[in-house]
């Protein structure tokens, strides 16, 4: 499916839309304000990955310089630059959640789907990220994916949430 | 209003608000940075400046702490000095120690203050950062593992340059300054981030290993190829120039240079470069000494004069000569009888230039562009025509939020914002008529019938009105006229709609001119319509007017005619000269120019010649020779200073460039150069429509015959047009 997504070049107007929606928030001129969900939008559009097409889309959309646009979109580590499994599983594996024990989901993870973290599994399906602190300490160790949280997580827990994402 | 500080226990007063590390520099005190320039806005991200101030609790960033009353500042504290040490070492960790291969060795702003404030060894064991490398076209070579992210050429694009090439991507440790995509830096400033950056990260791609920063002269000089007349610094290893790089002059440039006056110097040594006097006999070339080259051009020229008459004989100088050269010139041509002189080779129309002032030019520095509020552009791409005076429109929108119109036959990129664009590919009258409509309407002015009939059928849109409100407002606005307009064939409506335009809006009238010293050749004389300093004369032939008929004697200084003369046709020209005794006193000859020419002198370019430059606000600026005359070349004003005493012109016996200077001066008295571009009234019906067609204006690296035989920049983006 990645390969295929490969061609997007432009914001569909449903994307574009819902950008007029964020821009609307702030006052006129400021619309660059607006970057950060429109690269969102522009990402969800292309299955989960930017290309740089659509970050210039992005950036002609927003009238802002190109680099400026990269420059956002390379700092957050939400946004990919590489095509990605359906569903992305974020596991922090900052201080908390490495002090609750992040080192054991990351290895159970790895080992079940038999992929490193940074990987995709080979059906496209399930790809494994490590990040930082999701402000979700108090319940850690705890993972994301797509807009959900998953915490206290144990081993077992973890069987459950893969068994969803089939 | 001024507040009381003390630094390092010296009490002294210092402007409110300002930076302390400017007022450390205007003290002469060192405070180590990377990224503070002072052209640039502060960003206060490097940390090297850290300074000890009295009750902060921390060290403070001396280019981003504003002085403030009763402030005690130590900037060589143990405290201040320990905050400069840490933020040196962590620099130092990924920073490679490559002085030895590193171009910017002997002028590292990192590589001095290292010595001053690093350590002798590194507690740093870990492997460094490894950067790879970008091609950022043929001007600019990188080297970013050199990089210590200050973010100087990222301001200096946005800031500028006017786009943002450059940027900051990536995070932390994986932080990279470049492009992100392979991609050229297109700008037409962009080897000014050499300059600025502190490192060896950004070097000069063509000068790449070339010398030494310390076994190099320095030379002041000018550029010469617009009339900006910029300041550049020269710098020569065993007699050869090696770079041009920027000379801060806040009047004219700030720190900043155009890449074609960087980078000019590369076209200096061509393989055309001729270096013997040439004489065609019975059609072939024989190369002959001075002496016999000189004594046959005299007899050539003698003999046209003396059979055919005065008027039979016509000089052409590069509009790049230096005011002695155009001074000698056509006191050697009207001392014959001939009032034939002309440096206007981009010019058709010059039926209105009986109103020109002392010479066409801006009435304020360069720099007091920044301060308008309003800008016309008339015919101008001024970014590529004078990449450092759009700089200077682009600060005036910056600063003031200037509001510029354009008008223009097609549209150009603009590095600013403008606020109406005006561009009909038919012809630029149109809109001036128009804008010119708005105020006769508006404010009922009586102008004659001619006038009224040709603004009669122009079409006014809001835009043209909002533009003439714009000019209109009290504050200070400016019409300018650029160099498209005047390559075009109805310049002399343009002009003087422009000059009505300008006179009803209050605002001042500039024309930015070809070339790099054509306020010099008004001055001294070079036009066929006046003689030095608006001296009343006879009229001779315009540079067009000279190929209209056949002339016996052609004296051509430093042109290809085939590229450096617009309009007409050009094989009747190159007809002409065949035809007639053509004399070339050149630094380049080509194979084409041979055809055509009959005598060949060849001329020391004009790095290895003194002589004066005036830009377009009139400043002088005097150059020493850079380097000696090659081989047997000759400097220019020396050649014609022989020759006019071959022809028994009086007064010619000049000891050195500096007097022919002095003379042109004397005639000049104390005329104001300024006050002096008063434009003298147009006669609205003084020139009648004419058709207007387009000549295609000369591109930005294609200008004059050094920049053209540049090939760094003919290859890039803006070259390959
Ligand atoms: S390349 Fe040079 S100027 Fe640009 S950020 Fe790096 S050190 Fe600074
Ligand atoms: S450290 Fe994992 S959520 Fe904060
Ligand atoms: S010079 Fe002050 S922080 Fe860089």
């Amino acid at each position: 499916m990645a390969e295929e997504n490969l061609k997007i070049a432009s914001l569909n107007d449903k994307v574009k839309a819902e950008i007029d929606t964020w821009v609307a928030k702030y006052p006129e001129g400021k619309q660059s304000s607006a970057v950060m969900f429109a690269l969102k939008l522009a990402q969800d559009q292309n299955g989960g990955w930017l290309t740089t097409e659509l970050m210039d889309a992005v950036a002609d959309y927003l009238s802002m310089d190109k680099i400026a646009v990269y420059e956002v979109a390379s700092f957050y580590s939400m946004y990919e630059h590489k095509p990605v499994g359906k569903h992305k599983i974020c596991v922090c594996t900052n201080i908390s959640c490495m002090v609750c024990g992040s080192a054991k989901i990351v290895k159970h993870l790895e080992e079940k789907l038999s992929i490193k973290m940074g990987e995709t599994t080979e059906d496209k399906n399930i790809t494994l990220k490590e990040v930082e602190c999701l402000g979700a300490c108090v319940n850690a160790p705890m993972l994301q994916i797509g807009e959900n949280y998953y915490e206290n997580l144990t081993p077992e827990k973890i069987d459950e949430i893969l068994d969803g994402l089939k | 209003m001024n507040v009381n500080i003390e630094i390092n226990g010296k009490e002294l007063q210092a402007e409110n608000g300002k930076m302390l590390i400017e007022v450390t520099d205007e003290l002469g005190i060192t405070v180590p940075r990377f990224c503070y320039h002072k052209n640039l806005s502060v960003s206060a991200n490097c940390r090297m400046c850290l300074v000890e101030v009295e009750k902060a609790p921390k060290p403070m960033p001396a280019c981003a702490t504003p002085v403030t009353e009763g402030m005690k500042v130590f900037t060589h504290s143990p405290k201040a000095l320990a905050a400069q040490k840490a933020v040196m070492e962590f620099l130092l960790i990924n920073h490679p120690l490559d002085c030895p291969v590193c171009d910017q060795g002997g002028e590292c702003d990192l590589q001095d203050f290292s010595i001053g404030y690093g350590e002798g060894k590194s507690q740093y064991v870990e492997a460094k950062r490894v950067i790879k490398d970008k091609d950022y076209g043929p001007l600019v070579a990188t080297e970013m593992t050199r990089c210590i992210h200050c973010t100087r050429c990222v301001r200096f694009g946005q800031e500028i340059a006017g786009i943002r090439e450059i940027g900051a991507t990536g995070r932390g440790e994986n932080m990279e300054i470049g492009t992100y995509i392979e991609k050229s830096i297109d700008s037409e400033l962009s080897g000014n981030i050499i300059d600025i950056c502190p490192v060896g990260a950004l070097t000069s791609k063509p000068f790449r290993f070339h010398a030494r920063a310390w076994e190099m002269q320095k030379h002041n000089g000018v550029a010469v190829h617009d009339c900006t007349g910029s300041n550049v610094e020269f710098h020569t290893l065993r007699g050869e120039i090696q770079r041009i790089i920027a000379r801060e002059n806040q009047d004219i440039n700030d720190s900043w240079i155009s890449d074609r006056d960087r980078y000019s110097y590369l076209g200096l040594n061509n393989e055309d470069r001729i270096f013997k006097p040439m004489i065609k006999k019975s059609g072939n070339w024989e190369t002959v000494d001075w002496e016999e080259a000189l004594n046959f051009t005299a007899e050539v020229i003698k003999n046209g004069v003396g059979t055919i008459g005065p008027d039979s004989l016509a000089t052409l100088v590069s509009p790049n000569a230096t005011l002695e050269e155009f001074y000698l010139a056509q006191k050697v041509t009207r001392g014959l009888g001939s009032h034939n002189i002309d440096h206007r080779l981009q010019q058709v129309d010059f039926r209105a230039q009986e109103s020109d002032p002392l010479y066409p030019g801006l009435k304020m520095s360069v720099k007091q562009i920044s301060e308008q509020n309003a800008i016309l552009l008339i015919g101008s791409n001024i970014r590529k025509e004078q990449p450092i005076i759009a700089h200077q429109v682009r600060q005036a929108t910056i600063i003031n939020n200037a509001k510029i119109s354009l008008v223009n036959t097609q549209h150009y990129e603009m590095n600013f914002n403008v606020s109406a664009e005006f561009a009909d590919d038919a012809n630029i009258l149109n809109n001036l008529l128009a804008l010119a409509k708005v105020l006769v309407q508006k404010d009922k002015i009586d102008v004659d019938k001619a006038f009224s009939k040709l603004i009669s059928s122009a079409k006014v849109t809001d835009n043209h009105e909002q533009t003439i409100a714009e000019l209109k407002t009290d504050e200070d606005s400016l019409v300018i006229v650029g160099n498209t307009a005047q390559t075009m064939s109805n310049y002399s409506q343009i002009k003087i709609i422009a000059s009505f335009i300008a006179t009803n809006t209050n605002s001042q009238l500039a024309i930015l001119t070809h070339g790099g010293n054509s306020a010099s050749a008004y001055i001294a004389g070079a036009v066929p319509h006046r003689g030095p300093c608006n001296q009343v004369e006879e009229n001779g032939l315009t540079a067009q007017e000279m190929f209209n008929k056949d002339l016996t004697t052609y004296i051509i200084q430093n042109i290809e005619i085939e590229k450096d003369l617009i309009g007409g046709d050009s094989e009747e020209v190159i007809n002409h000269l065949t035809k007639a005794n053509t004399i070339l006193i050149s630094s380049f000859v080509t194979d084409k120019m041979k055809e055509y020419a009959t005598i060949i002198l060849p001329a020391a370019i004009y790095t290895e010649s003194s002589g004066t430059y005036i830009n377009v606000s009139g400043t002088h600026q005097s150059m020493n020779a850079i380097t000696e005359a090659k081989a047997d070349s000759k400097p220019v004003w020396k050649i014609w200073r022989v020759l006019g005493n071959l022809l028994n012109i009086n007064n010619m016996d000049y000891m050195s460039s500096e007097e022919v200077k002095d003379e042109v001066l004397d005639i000049l008295g104390d005329k104001d150069m300024q006050s002096s571009i008063n434009w003298m009234d147009f006669e609205l019906d003084q020139v009648s429509n004419r058709a207007e067609y387009k000549v295609k204006p000369l591109g930005i690296y294609a200008v004059d015959s050094i920049v053209r035989r540049a090939d760094a920049l003919q290859r890039t983006a803006d070259g390959q047009q």
